[in-house]
């Protein structure tokens, strides 16, 4: 059998028609699917007790959109100590020194073996254990004294419990981005001049990227909801901005509701992003790359256009 | 500079914890000169290679690269290992091309060939782009610029891979088995680009299994096995009409 190559356009063999298969299943599926989806849809609208002008009322309540904001920024501050944190401890893990890579080991170990709940409370309460704190060289002159119950705020203890908690499990996920990248691509980078922090920055580190990524948006996923465990410790977050509300008014339902919107609305925002991410670091692992949703809109919006721009 | 061989190797020995590798290994290149290494897989043809860059530490005698130690600075009686910033500056100068080309999968061929140059000898971009360019072209790749590696085939990838180490202006090249992962149809792309570079004066050694490219190219052949030099001389001696049993056993399997 051969088959034939219409490189002229002339000779086209003709397109196969047959009867395709059934899938009665799919179909029974499908039918149950929008059943149970009609009945849930039904049941939240005509539930007066789920009181949705309530919701909409508090939703930009400038209280809410408080906390929203002290969420996001906790969000953000604590990934990116963690990813710095991460990918030093990473390094570390596999640096030939036993007491470097034994140290980060058990840094990693640490922070992993206890809730994060409890490490938030500990940052909370570290003026108990050390009322003052001095920045300087270890057992030599301090440049810095401090109380420790004014530096360490609940936000500042926040963001060191959540952003060194998340640092161990960075690590991880960037060790194991380094260690999927072929050795062969260092041997050829130090081949050709390049020092050991090159070779890492310029060549291993954007390969594991690729590896890197998914996991980092499932980590900055989970921390924007994690983030809320900082209202135990009085931070002025989402959660917390909704508890103190409702605590007055008793609407719980409703601002539970409404905390719950804005997470979704955020992490639907970092699905996105997460999806440009990847897209960009995982240039050059396959032959063609797939179109984003939008060039597919505006594919079909100016079809000609772009055809002739191709 | 006369008189100097490129490569030196005296008694050199290497071992990976208790396996020796290498059992005293001596050989000279000379400046000019295409050596084709052979011998049976695990000899240690790619580990020579390897210490020549010193991507492996020698565990113990001489190797030195155009009149200076491999890996130290010998003043006196006494070696000093180099610096890490010293030993990157000497393998800038010496190309080294794989078995399976690893070429920079997060870069475009023109990237892979431009990336060493501005980021190692800090050259301009303009002037690295041009170089690189004519580089690609050399190897007959001036339309494949814009390609990832995932998008060549394994003859074109291996040629971006020589005309990567080359734009260092390399004084030696090292090729470790350049042809072994392409398919039958593409390796005489990769063996003309060497041919070539043979022709124009660049010292290299060459491990491969290409008896016909090492009898016509090279000017000397070593023929190893279980980490030492069993024969060496002009490929017409070791090829044509060897001496040892070893070698002539080996070469009637790859012939
Ligand atoms: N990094 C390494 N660690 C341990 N053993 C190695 C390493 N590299 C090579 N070897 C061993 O050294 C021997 C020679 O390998 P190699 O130099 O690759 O041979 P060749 O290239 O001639 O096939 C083999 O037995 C191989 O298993
Ligand atoms: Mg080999």
């Amino acid at each position: 059998m051969s088959i034939e190559q219409d490189t002229a356009g002339a000779g086209r063999p003709e397109s196969i028609r047959a009867v395709p298969v059934r899938h009665p299943g799919r179909w029974i599926a499908a039918a149950i699917v929008v059943v149970i989806a009609v009945a849930i849809v039904h049941s939240i609208a005509s539930n007066p007790r789920f009181e949705w002008s309530v919701v909409g009322h508090y939703l930009f309540d400038e209280r809410v959109l408080e906390g929203l904001r002290v969420t996001i920024e906790l969000t953000v501050i604590a990934m990116a100590i963690g990813i710095v944190l991460g990918i030093l401890l990473a390094v570390m893990r596999l640096s030939p020194n036993p007491l470097v890579s034994g140290g980060s080991w058990l840094y990693i170990w640490f922070l992993r073996a206890t809730p994060v709940l409890v490490q938030l409370l500990f940052w909370y309460n570290i003026a108990a254990l050390y009322p003052k704190i001095d920045l300087g060289i270890p057992f030599g002159p301090a440049f810095i004294h401090a109380d420790a119950n004014s530096l360490i705020t609940p936000f500042t203890a926040a963001i060191l419990a959540l952003g060194l908690n998340e640092g161990a499990y960075m690590a991880e996920i960037v060790r194991a981005g380094i260690i999927s990248v072929p050795e062969g691509q260092s041997d050829a980078a130090r081949s050709l001049g390049m020092t050991r922090l090159q070779t890492m920055r310029l060549i291993v580190l954007p390969q594991a990227m690729r590896v890197i990524i998914p996991p980092t948006g499932n980590e900055t996923i989970s921390m924007l909801k994690t983030s809320s465990l900082a209202s135990v410790i009085v931070v002025g977050e989402l959660l917390y901005a909704a508890q103190n509300i409702y605590s007055v008014n008793f609407k719980t339902i409703q601002l539970l509701i409404v905390a719950s919107i804005w997470y979704m609305v955020c992490t639907s925002l970092l699905y996105v992003g997460q999806y440009y991410l990847e897209r960009y670091y995982g240039r050059g692992a396959a032959r063609e790359q797939e179109l984003t949703p939008l060039q597919r809109l505006r594919l079909i919006a100016l079809p000609s256009r772009d055809a002739g721009a191709r | 500079m006369t008189g100097e061989p490129m490569v030196r190797a005296e008694g050199v020995r290497k071992s990976f914890g208790r396996l020796e590798v290498l059992k005293g290994i001596d050989l000279e290149v000379a400046p000019g000169d295409v050596m084709c290494l052979l011998g049976p897989s695990g000899s240690g043809k790619s580990t020579f290679l390897r210490c020549v860059n010193h991507l492996e530490k020698i565990n113990g005698g001489r190797l030195s690269v155009d009149g200076e130690l491999v890996g130290y600075r010998a003043a006196g009686d006494t070696l000093h290992e180099l610096r890490e910033g010293e030993i990157a500056r000497k393998r800038a100068e010496i190309g080294m091309v794989f078995q399976h080309f690893n070429l920079f999968a997060n870069m475009t061929a023109l990237e892979n060939v431009t990336c060493a140059p501005i980021r190692v000898k800090r050259l301009g971009r303009e002037a690295a782009r041009a170089r690189a360019r004519a580089m690609l072209a050399r190897v007959g790749l001036a339309d494949k610029l814009d390609d990832y590696p995932a998008q060549l085939s394994g003859g074109q990838q291996q040629r971006v891979a020589i005309a990567r180490a080359l734009a260092m202006e390399p004084k030696l090249m090292l090729f470790d088995e350049p042809t072994s992962a392409l398919d039958p149809e593409l390796v005489g792309d990769v063996l003309g680009a060497m041919k070539q570079l043979a022709s124009e004066g660049m010292t290299m050694m060459v491990v491969t299994h290409e008896i016909g490219f090492a009898r016509e190219v090279a000017d000397s052949v070593v023929f190893m096995d279980d980490g030492v030099v069993v024969e060496a001389g002009p490929p017409a001696e070791v090829l044509g009409n060897p001496r040892e049993e070893r070698t002539r056993a080996f070469l009637s399997k790859v012939l």
